[in-house]
């Protein structure tokens, strides 16, 4: 055993880690999210223990939708970091597509990706829990789109990252969702979150979607409120997220990324 | 024969580090012109910017006649590139690449397509095959046949047969010379293959630290500098303080 040799390999990656502003940013936030997370939601089940009392499959429903959005993001990323991985990232840079072409693509394919795994899922509710998602009936379909467009937006603006910064964006990629999830309200209402996270939460159509779920699910009633909001943030990102990646393809070619997809 | 590539002083700046410091030259229809220069002299951002990935920072390009800046999906259209530092998904079979790429670039007739330069680049019995595992002539081959997809007018090799065996680097060369005929096509080659170089090019520039220190043909080159060889000529001018400065 030498301890030159292993703490060569111990520099190999210490000092991408030095170098990289988002590793850094990787290491730190994933603990602080999970506590945060894990903590909202024991906190509101310790103090609300019978909220889901009358509608048995609230929570799995907010999962099944939280995870159409999870895979929806995701899948936007993994087409874009398809690309880096294979090394086909300036094949498809140098092809005469438009920025608008290739956004829609993806925006199209990873839609498809989420179908294909959100599909299953549902049907399973059905003879194992004795759940239909079905149950929040026409708006069913407002939800999944208000999801299906906060997902890509937010694969967007991850894209967007890892054209301005290069692979070393990688790792927001895939915790993106996670960094959301306690501004989200997934699995409990908003009066949950201490006062300055709900200012923040209301910024965002994830806590609308949600919150009209259970809403639904819970109280038997529609408030179209929640659907308009969710629908009118999910327009301001949208658009912010599409300006943002004209903006990240200008200074990519301002400062060479599209040629150096490398570590 | 008129210019298909015409480079007017372009400039490229990263921060303090100026990568290319204003250069210029054309390349005529029908001709290789060769790119060659130590590493970090400034060749591969001189191609970056040709293919509109990189953006000068001052100076104009033209690609048969139009501006680069402006028309850059237009002029894309007519351009192609390999590299071995780039390749092509490695989990799809030899086919579907060409026709993700042949769609990519909007080809009428993918399949006749396909079906020529697979004869021409001995790809048949490959098109069936994952490109992953293909071996590096072979995948070298393909990206070939993915750069000549949508009949560009000019083509950007960058070191097009570095880790090649002799064999399939001279099939390389062959067709090259052959499909340049042919087609009237403009290429630019950056290699350290000076061999190549010397049989490929009628022209050459030869880049250090960002300009142009010395042009001509190889045989002028030789003569100019009193070497044996275009390797020679290399490492002279590599080695000594820029000459045109």
């Amino acid at each position: 055993m030498s301890l030159t040799r292993m703490y060569g390999l111990f520099l190999r990656h210490f000092y991408l880690i030095t170098r990289s502003f988002p590793r850094v940013l990787d290491l730190v936030y994933w603990p602080t999210i999970q506590i945060t997370l894990w903590g909202f939601i024991s906190n509101f089940f310790a103090t609300h223990t019978t909220y889901y009392n009358n509608a048995v499959g609230v929570i799995l429903t907010c999962a099944i939708l939280y995870d159409f959005l999870f895979r929806t993001s995701i899948g936007f990323n993994m087409l874009f970091l398809e690309e880096i991985w294979s090394r086909n990232f300036t094949n498809l840079f140098i092809a005469p597509m438009k920025i608008g072409e290739i956004l829609t693509s993806l925006v199209a394919t990873a839609l498809i990706r989420a179908l294909i795994g959100l599909i299953p899922a549902v049907l399973l509710t059905s003879p194992l829990f004795g759940i239909s998602i079905l149950d929040l009936g026409i708006f069913l379909f407002f939800l999944f789109l208000s999801l299906y467009l906060f997902g890509i937006t937010l694969g967007i603006l991850v894209s967007a990252g890892l054209l301005r910064y290069g692979p070393s964006f990688e790792n927001i990629a895939w915790s993106t969702m996670f960094l959301l999830a306690p501004f989200g309200c997934i699995y409990y209402p908003i009066e949950i979150l201490p006062e300055v996270f709900q200012k923040i939460a209301y910024l965002l159509p994830l806590v609308y979607i949600f919150e009209e779920a259970r809403n639904i699910l819970i109280n038997q009633t529609v408030d179209i409120e929640n659907i308009y909001y969710a629908f009118m943030w999910n327009g301001v990102y949208f658009v912010l997220s599409i300006a943002l990646f004209y903006y990240s393809f200008n200074v990519a070619k301002n400062k060479g990324t599209l040629i150096n997809m490398g570590e | 024969m008129k210019n298909l590539v015409e480079v007017k002083n372009i400039k490229k700046n990263y921060g303090k580090n100026e990568a290319v410091k204003g250069i210029s030259f054309n390349i005529k229809e029908d001709e290789i012109l060769g790119l060659l220069g130590p590493n970090g002299s400034g060749k591969t951002t001189t191609i970056g910017m040709l293919l509109g990935l990189l953006k000068p920072t001052s100076g104009e390009i033209f690609i048969n006649g139009q501006k680069l800046e402006g028309n850059r999906i237009e002029i894309l259209e007519q351009i192609n590139f390999i590299s071995p530092y780039i390749e092509l998904p490695k989990k799809l079979t030899v086919k579907q690449n060409l026709t993700v790429y042949g769609k990519l670039y909007k080809i009428n007739n993918i399949n006749e397509r396909i079906e020529f330069l697979s004869e021409k680049l001995r790809l048949e019995g490959l098109l069936n095959s994952i490109t992953g595992e293909l071996s590096s002539g072979q995948k070298n081959r393909v990206s070939l046949a993915k750069a000549l997809i949508n009949e560009p007018k000019v083509l950007l090799l960058d070191e097009p047969t570095a880790s090649l065996d002799p064999e399939v680097g001279d099939f390389v060369r062959s067709f090259l010379e052959d499909y340049k005929k042919e087609k009237k096509l403009s290429i630019l080659l950056a290699s350290h293959n000076m061999n190549e170089v010397t049989r490929l090019c009628k022209s050459i520039l030869m880049m250090k630290d960002g300009i142009i220190i010395d042009e001509g043909n190889p045989e002028e080159l030789i003569h100019k500098h009193g070497r044996k060889n275009l390797e020679e000529v290399f490492l002279k001018l590599s080695r000594s303080k820029n000459e045109l400065n």
